[in-house]
């Protein structure tokens, strides 16, 4: 016979008692593993395991030559393939100190910004659908296509792009590339109403996330969490704005800036974001000057030896490339420092003592890509 | 009193902000017409792909079964995941030089990562990239391909 122990309510409440978050959760937007620690509903503990899609990326690129790294890039944070081309070639342009046509410069600053809308709209939809709203998931999709379609006109793919190259792109635009972009932007401007209308003013969205996850500037700056993230908490780390590449000097835009500090903070500087992209984008859409699409380059390229590092704003924070080169065709040493992995480290301090439906919320908001963090 | 009436107020507030998401949910009730979604595998027939897309690697031959590779391998080279192998032979012209001539050139599409670097660097726009983009299989090796076509030869005036 089985003895059946009564035990007393109190001490039942008061245990500890882990739960392994995924890897397969579908909260966690790929396979991130995060083993928290609950008393109960309230989260005490959350320690994130890093490492299941782990690829060596840069490992790899240690046998690539700089032509090549260019693919491995865009499998690191795939939301934003345009900017982490965009941050190895100004790395290679600029050990090279060759000069880009204007007509590059502009493109590749138009195409970011687009990069950026559709990686923004998506972690719309899915930050909707982990609060319960399923309808957002469809609008935002729907919406990011069209920027899809005007990237699969251009050039051949929708999410893997490997179109910047040292030096230039891989081919001039598509001829109808400036009349769709303008029909987006027009179109965009119409449907981001519908997500105010739908998500930024609903209760029961307010109610799960304003005062949610709520962390302080210093804690931002402490923990280096840059990007919309770091911004929502009033920590001014723009880097096109601190230090402006590409065409970011010529055009105005507002640097967004919000001092709660609370998931809705960070979810109303992206909102803000999308727009301030399109402002960007209306401002050079127009004026891309003529010219060659490259500038001729070696066919092997070697970087003088020395150490180099570049930095862009992704769509997530700031992605650093640091490169140790020592004369060869191939780098010494790749280090890229991927915003997602950064923002991932203070998911712990600001889940801590709250619900366990509130770490969803939390961890949504930051926007983590999991083969940002793994590489 | 006045907690009461913050009570009711946020009620209120609430409901509204309900109803709003929903007239705009409910407009597409209404209007069908706004509705994008395809049906994909009915709509193969008229479904095409943009010209640049990028669905696997060709080589096109024209009418007389002529490419333009000449074998220099500079696609096997430069690709990053040792997707293509070129198989070249060495054979005597008749002026009694020395040619090297295209045998096989293996493009091994479970390994391509799609990054257009053998078209960009081929020196006589012997590749393209071809719109099929349905590439599944039960069979892993038939998605080992021989782009040049059996019999094929090289276009004359290409060194």
């Amino acid at each position: 016979m089985k003895e059946v122990v009564n035990l007393p309510v109190d001490s039942i409440e008061r245990e500890e008692y882990h739960i392994n978050m995924g890897p397969q959760h579908p909260s966690t937007h790929g396979v991130l593993r995060l083993v928290v620690t609950l008393q109960g509903e309230i989260v005490k503990k959350v320690q994130p395991h890093c490492g299941y899609i782990h690829r060596g990326i840069e490992k790899m690129c240690e046998k690539d030559t700089y032509q090549q790294i260019i693919h491995l890039t865009d499998r690191m944070d795939y939301l934003s393939a345009h900017i982490n081309n965009h941050a190895v070639c100004l790395l290679v342009e600029g050990a090279l100190q060759v000069e880009v046509p204007e007509r590059v410069v502009y493109i590749r600053t138009i195409l970011d910004e687009l990069n950026r809308i559709a990686s923004h709209q998506l972690w719309w939809s899915s930050f909707g659908m982990d609060l319960g709203g399923l309808t957002c998931f469809f609008y935002g999709l729907r919406d990011r296509e069209k920027i899809l379609d005007i990237f699969e006109e251009s050039f051949g793919s929708r999410l893997l792009h490997s179109y910047y190259l040292p030096g230039g792109l891989m081919q001039d635009i598509h001829p109808n590339f400036q009349n769709r972009v303008k029909e987006f932007i027009k179109y965009n401007r119409r449907k981001i109403k519908d997500y105010d209308r739908i998500l930024s003013g609903n209760i029961i969205f307010l109610e799960r996330s304003q005062d949610v996850g709520v962390m302080s500037k210093e804690l931002a700056i402490n923990y280096g969490v840059n990007g919309p993230s770091g911004r929502g908490s009033g920590w001014a780390c723009d880097i096109r704005k601190k230090y402006p590449y590409a065409a970011y000097e010529k055009v105005e835009f507002n640097e967004v800036l919000r001092t709660e500090g609370d998931t809705y903070a960070r979810y109303m500087v992206r909102m803000q974001e999308i727009r301030e992209s399109m402002n960007i984008i209306e401002q050079l859409i127009d004026n891309i000057p003529e010219g060659d699409f490259s500038v001729k380059m070696k066919p092997i390229i070697k970087l003088p030896a020395g150490e180099y590092y570049q930095r862009v704003e992704s769509a997530r924070g700031e992605l650093g490339v640091y490169c140790i080169s020592d004369g060869n065709k191939t780098p010494f040493r790749m280090k890229f420092r991927t915003p997602s992995f950064v923002n991932l480290g203070v998911l712990d301090t600001i889940s801590r003592e709250m619900k366990i439906a509130d770490l969803v919320a939390i961890g949504a908001s930051l926007d983590l890509v999991i083969p940002d963090i793994d590489r | 009193m006045n907690s009461i009436y913050k009570y009711f107020a946020d009620i209120f507030r609430g409901a509204k902000s309900l109803l709003i998401g929903m007239s705009v949910t409910g407009g597409y009730f209404f209007s069908p017409r706004a509705i994008v979604t395809q049906q994909y595998p009915e709509n193969r027939k008229t479904l095409k792909m943009f010209d640049r897309f990028k669905g696997e690697v060709l080589m096109p031959h024209d009418t007389n079964n002529q490419h333009r590779c000449t074998g220099c391998g500079i696609c096997e080279v430069n690709c990053p995941n040792g997707t293509i192998e070129v198989i070249s032979d060495r054979i005597e012209t008749p002026e009694g030089k020395k040619k090297r001539i295209l045998d096989k050139h293996i493009y091994h599409l479970s390994m391509c990562s799609f990054c257009s670097l053998c078209i960009k660097t081929c020196p006589s726009d012997a590749l393209e990239w071809g719109q099929i983009f349905e590439h599944a299989v039960f069979d892993r090796a038939k998605l080992t391909k021989i782009l040049n076509k059996p019999g094929s030869s090289i276009i004359k005036d290409i060194d």
